[in-house]
């Protein structure tokens, strides 16, 4: 089998989309970190328009951009499918990923922003996080289904990483009461032993973005 | 199949709404248009396209589709039998998919951004955007097409069709600011290419007219700048 390669970054949940889907598919891959603060040559050789993580390679191809990756590898390697055969679910399913991956910006741009601009965010957030539980697939313990797949995936980010965002910004969205279904997938999705066992330390992921949101707010 | 089993909710100025219908036009599948009103939404819209109440939507055997290239993947998926949208291999395939993001991601919204109202500065700087992004995608046409009329090689396929719908309202951008965008010097690959796809039969019946475009633009500018009664 050619080479498979992974730059990616720690605190990047894009960087994690990649990880669980080739865990998921049980394919071996090199990882290699890349400092954010200091990309290495070879990063911006392979993404030159974006200069962005995660970027995969296959064979010394890069393929960049994350959900772009996620079709790629679901094309290579179709076991362990994480979109369905039919077509009209799969039309569904890429919808409801696009909407993590648009909507979901806007627990970053929270992050990163102050006053205003951040309670629009949130406000986007929120809606986001209602447009799901409101849509959630009755019944299913996964978007995908009985196993994880491709919504599921690109919904990471809202499953580990929002959480640690709210203590650092100082909100409440994930509200039990008002997201019960989401909750729910959000404990099953991170019990997931593929997922468990590949999730980056909360406790350093706070210490690590909290430091990044200083430093925004320190520049002149 | 039934001409009533395949529906496009759409309107004529929309780009997205023209990239399914040029993929059914190419897959030889005949569908009715509903054309919506403009300044209101069809009960069938909002049923359609809870999430985002936005067009286009593909009603297909009464079960809708949401999101235009989303959509284009969907009917190349269902009619399989016709000349395919995406390319079989699955590099080239990646690469596809990666070019379509960047147009619909961050080019065209710097074009989209030329129409907005601010200063001089503000529209010089999304014009050197434009300019960047043209050479890019000049750069990739030759890389996708190896040297064939399309970025899809012989044959339209997602890339063309990406791009291609955004060709009406680069045109009518070029004409309200009088600037070139796409220009013969800079980008011969694409004027060559724009000027072919234009031309396509699956895509000239539903290629919006420059001047209906402006026409549009003027119109709409008016009605957001007219006061609230």
């Amino acid at each position: 089998m050619e080479e498979v390669k992974l730059h990616g970054a720690w605190p990047s949940p894009f960087s994690y989309r990649i990880i669980w889907a080739l865990q998921l598919k049980g394919i071996p891959y090199e990882y290699v970190e890349e400092d954010l603060s200091n990309k290495s040559s070879l990063l911006l050789q392979y993404n030159p328009v974006h200069r962005k993580i995660p970027v995969f390679l296959h064979g010394g191809k890069p393929v960049c951009e994350s959900m772009v990756i996620l079709e790629y590898i679901e094309e290579v390697w179709p076991n362990n499918p994480l979109l369905p055969n039919d077509p009209n679910e799969r039309a569904v399913a890429r919808f409801w990923a696009k909407f993590a991956d648009d909507k979901g910006l806007s627990m970053w741009k929270m992050f990163r922003t102050e006053g205003n601009e951040q309670e629009k965010a949130r406000t986007e957030c929120q809606e986001m996080l209602r447009q799901l539980e409101e849509h959630w697939p009755a019944g299913k313990k996964f978007f995908g289904g009985g196993s994880i797949g491709m919504v599921d995936i690109a919904l990471g980010g809202v499953a580990h990483w929002l959480p640690v965002i709210e203590e650092i910004v100082g909100v409440n969205i994930l509200d039990p009461l008002a997201f019960p279904k989401l909750l729910k997938w959000i404990y099953n999705f991170k019990e997931e032993p593929i997922i468990k066992q590949n999730l980056p330390d909360q406790n350093e992921m706070f210490l690590f973005l909290k430091k990044q949101r200083e430093i925004l707010f320190l520049s002149p | 199949m039934a001409k009533t089993d395949v529906k496009v909710l759409g309107a004529w100025p929309s780009p997205f709404v023209m990239r399914p219908r040029i993929a059914l036009n190419l897959k030889s599948v005949e569908y009715e248009f509903l054309e919506e009103t403009f300044g209101s939404k069809s009960p069938l819209l909002l049923q359609s396209n809870p999430v985002y109440k936005k067009i286009p939507v593909l009603i297909h055997q009464d079960k809708p589709i949401c999101e235009s290239l989303i959509i284009v993947q969907y009917v190349d998926e269902v009619w399989a039998s016709g000349p395919s949208l995406l390319p079989s291999d699955p590099y080239d395939q990646a690469l596809a998919r990666f070019w379509a993001a960047y147009i619909d991601d961050k080019w065209f919204p710097s074009v989209r951004g030329i129409a907005l109202p601010q200063g001089e500065e503000g529209k010089a700087e999304l014009m050197v955007q434009v300019f960047e992004g043209l050479a890019l995608l000049e750069d990739a046409f030759d890389k996708c097409s190896q040297g064939k009329a399309f970025f899809g090689g012989d044959k339209i396929g997602y890339v063309d069709i990406a791009l291609g719908s955004f060709l009406g309202w680069l045109k009518a951008t070029e004409k309200m600011n009088n600037v070139k965008l796409l220009d013969e010097t800079k980008n011969p690959n694409l004027v060559g290419w724009a000027e072919r796809f234009c031309s396509h039969d699956a895509v000239r019946e539903v290629m919006p007219e420059t001047d209906k475009l402006v026409e549009f633009a003027k119109m709409l500018r008016a009605r957001f700048k007219a006061p609230a009664s």
